[in-house]
């Protein structure tokens, strides 16, 4: 394969692109079903093209092909092969290939799991995909070729920042890619379900595991980053709401409203509207994460050069595509007609409460990450938004939907009793407060704010539980018959109760690290002790290690409690050669109360070593929450109820007709 | 149809405007307006690099003569590539004083002994302070000082041949100006 083939490949795979845009939904327009039945191969072709292009790119990249421009500025003979690898997305080209890649696989997978999909919505679900995949395939072609050759080519690459060499970085952009692009899918279902003017029960049961899909892989990709971001940078902060972040936390709040409000729909045939624009909105705020941070417009000093032809292109691509949907909404959205009343007190209006904080919450850091940019249109100033402003309005809103994120579960659908759910919720309102002596006990003194957030996360974890003991009549029935009904719960409810887990899990694990982290910045010759919350770092010296592509000096710490040995800790300052740059290596050991975290810093002369050290509590479970989450959407995927093509198909096209 | 189902487009409308206006407008987002502009230079005092190189305080500034204050670091490597054009610039005759700013003295005194000194004056900005009373984003930056001590431009980046122009139009601006 040469890079040519690969640029040949991505060509032809846009003329299938535009013929898929084209052909099938002219075809469902016209009730033509030779047109239609076009949109599954097409699909597939776009795909295998698209991988041979990428697989062409990979392999420029694995051949360390310095005839290549985007392999000269992004790899080097002597990075490992994990790194070469990872080097093929990251950049601005080889990412778009892999942006490229996703999309038509997973409109591939739509053409070839959808088989339950009636024909002619299918096909317009699949024409969607393939706008949106020409419009990136033409970007790509024009504005940001990536097999750009170089002659004469040079004998060494440029190499990739160190800082990104490291296996949490390598797979944190696919995994990111995955959940903006699965969103994609939940545009085209509220496009195609625009242009038929129908939308059901059904719709939102199709609609919902690839909403799943690409819920679980954001929340990967953002947890993966954070966790990167907390050892590698060693500073031991693991969120900082600085744009690129924030703009991967938009989709995910807005994807995780989307997610709740599709079951609204599901069950209830409610809420539609709301749902469609939800879905438009979640792919808009993800391409906006995507190519708004790279297209020059909100960037800063920070930002390298950019192509200011890329950054109209972009924005042109961006307008049509949420612009377009957009306004196919206000045409359209009229013909959906409002499905099932509920009543004020309903799990439909706890589900809406959620929606609405949810939302709002996308919408406070919208304005957060674009507010520095209007307020310069307006007045010149330049500012930056911090996270000041994200803790003063955030954390009240979090608190508000955790504390209504106990009752929804326990109300029931259509008409609920708040009476009836306050008094089984009374076991976990006594162990909320009893979390705050026990909080106190532990930690000692902090903020009002602290305490609150220990007794909303207990306050879950027991709602979870006294629902889960609601559902099963646990002690008012046999054991027997609980044991029945707990094995009888559907998959997905335990994939919510567990989800919701993960949350109180993560909200435990930001408390705790946030409030009580034990901080030391010291200078310290060999044999000195420090001590840090209750732990003793003495520390025994340094001694140069030699890695693979890098030397580096390594500190080693001794680790004490009341004088019991707890570990070794082995923070590194690493020097890479290519390109010239220092990365601190912090050594972090996990204990079940909370991560010892050293980093060793620069010499201070005399054979002192200027070093910080941190015990920071709970830290791990923010990540450990992330992960539960991610279990409880796999979990609730797995329910053979929403797997495409199980039983109760006459049920579902008897709810949603096709267009013929 | 609906007029209030329009809302969203409306409103994402309004948004691609305002992005449109910031990327069509010309202005380049790195360009850093200075809130300084016509305005006196803060007062502040920075003692000399080495003892035949005078110190600089915003005294120095306020003369009758237009100057330019330049803001350097041996770490930065801008610096090295608008070193030969600065000290053109010094050669035709334009005062340049320097800052050096958060940099170690001898590394600064080991640059300037590698490249040549264009500066009649040099601060030690040894924390930034001085920086940040300036508002320096980022190094290389310049300041076009007019003979009443008050900025009359702030270029941020390096002096090239491309916008070298853009300084002397500055300078030239700058004598009118007092």
């Amino acid at each position: 394969m040469s890079p040519e083939l690969g640029h040949f490949a991505l060509t032809l795979a846009f003329g299938l692109a535009l013929a898929g845009a084209v052909l099938p939904l002219w075809g469902a327009a016209r009730g033509d079903g030779r047109l239609v039945a076009l949109a599954p191969p097409l699909a597939l072709g776009q795909f295998l093209l698209v991988a041979l292009a990428f697989a062409s790119l990979m392999q420029a990249f694995i051949l360390s092909d310095f005839s290549v421009l985007a392999v000269v500025q992004n790899s080097h003979t002597e990075k490992p092969l994990l790194y070469k690898i990872a080097g093929v997305w990251g950049n601005h080209e080889g990412s778009l290939v892999l942006w490229v890649l996703i999309l038509s696989f997973f409109a591939t997978l739509v053409a070839f799991l959808g088989r339950s999909l009636p024909g002619s919505f299918k096909a317009r679900v699949l024409g969607v995909q393939a706008m949106i995949a020409s419009g990136f395939l033409l970007f790509m072609l024009a504005t940001s070729n990536p097999f750009q050759r170089l002659d004469p080519a040079p004998l060494q690459g440029r190499g990739l920042n160190p800082l990104l060499q490291d296996p949490g970085l390598a797979f944190h952009p696919p995994l990111l890619y995955l959940g903006y692009v699965g969103f994609s899918v939940a545009f085209s279902f509220a496009v195609a379900a625009l242009i038929e003017g129908r939308v059901g029960p059904a719709w939102a049961r199709w609609m919902r595991p690839w909403v799943l899909v690409a819920w679980m892989a954001l929340t990967a990709g953002i947890a993966l980053g954070s966790w990167w971001a907390y050892y590698e940078l060693g500073w031991g902060g693991w969120w900082f709401w600085d744009p690129v972040e924030n703009a991967s936390f938009m989709p995910w709040l807005a994807g995780t409203a989307l997610l709740h409000s599709a079951i609204v729909v599901e069950k209830r045939d409610a809420l539609k509207r709301w749902t469609i624009l939800l879905a438009i909105l979640t792919f808009s705020l993800s391409l906006l994460g995507t190519f708004l941070v790279r297209s020059g417009v909100l960037t800063s000093v920070h930002a390298f050069a950019v192509d200011p032809a890329r950054g109209v292109f972009i924005l042109g691509l961006l307008a049509l595509a949420i612009g377009g949907s957009l306004l196919l909404y206000g045409w359209r959205a009229s013909t959906l007609e409002p499905g099932g009343l509920f009543a004020a007190v309903s799990r439909e209006s706890a589900l809406v409460v959620n929606n609405m904080l949810l939302s709002v919450a996308a919408a406070i850091v919208f304005i957060g990450t674009l507010y520095p940019l209007f307020l310069d249109l307006v007045s010149g100033e330049k500012i930056s938004v911090g996270a000041p402003y994200y803790a003063r309005i955030f954390v009240p809103l979090m608190m508000v939907l955790l504390l209504a994120l106990g009752f929804g579960p326990l109300l029931s659908w259509k008409r609920g009793k708040l009476g009836r759910a306050a008094r089984l919720l009374r076991p976990a309102l006594v162990l909320a407060l009893m979390a705050v002596p026990l909080a106190w006990a532990i930690y000692g003194a902090g903020p009002v704010m602290a305490f609150l957030g220990f007794a909303l996360a207990v306050w879950l974890v027991a709602a979870v539980l006294v629902e889960w003991a609601e559902r099963v009549r646990l002690f008012r029935v046999p054991p027997g018959a609980s044991l029945a009904r707990a094995r009888g719960l559907p998959r997905r409810h335990y994939g919510m109760a567990l989800a919701h887990l993960g949350l109180a899990v993560t909200i435990f694990g930001i408390t705790a690290s946030e409030t009580w982290t034990a901080e030391r910045l010291a200078v310290m010759a060999p044999g000195d002790t420090e001590h840090v919350g209750a732990f003793d770092f003495r520390f025994e010296g340094v001694r140069p290690v030699v890695g693979p592509n890098y030397t580096a000096i390594r500190g080693r710490f001794r680790v004490t409690r009341d004088g019991a040995p707890v570990v070794d800790l082995l923070p590194e300052e690493r020097t890479f050669t290519a390109p010239p740059m220092t990365t601190t290596e912090a050594a972090i050991h996990p204990l079940v109360s909370g991560d010892l975290y050293a980093v060793i810093g620069e010499a201070a002369g005399e054979g002192r070593w200027s070093v910080r050290l941190y015990m920071k509590p709970l830290v791990s479970w923010i990540w450990l929450g992330a992960l539960i989450m991610i279990l409880g959407g796999g979990l609730s995927l797995s329910d053979r109820r929403l797997r495409v093509g199980a039983p109760s198909r006459a049920r579902r096209s008897a709810a949603f007709l096709p267009a013929e | 149809m609906r007029p209030i189902h329009f809302l969203p487009v409306a409103a994402f409308l309004l948004i691609v405007g305002a992005f449109s206006w910031y990327l069509f407008s010309g202005e380049d987002p790195r360009v850093i307006p200075s809130a300084l502009i016509d305005k006196p230079v803060p007062e502040f005092e920075l003692p000399a690099l080495t003892a035949d190189i005078p110190g600089l305080s915003s005294a120095d500034l306020a003369t009758g003569r237009v100057v330019l204050v330049n803001v350097f670091a041996s770490w930065c490597a801008p610096c090295r590539i608008e070193h030969p054009f600065l000290s053109a610039l010094a050669a035709d005759g334009v005062p340049v004083y320097g800052i050096a700013y958060k940099d170690a003295p001898e590394d600064t005194r080991a640059f300037l002994a590698e490249l040549g000194n264009p500066y009649e004056r040099i601060g030690v900005d040894h924390d930034g302070r001085v920086g940040i009373d300036l508002g320096v984003y980022g190094v290389p930056e310049t300041y076009v000082i007019s003979g009443d001590g008050r900025i009359r431009h702030k270029h941020v980046g390096p002096i090239l041949p491309t916008n070298e122009d853009e300084i002397r139009a500055a300078i030239r601006a700058a004598e009118t100006a007092s």
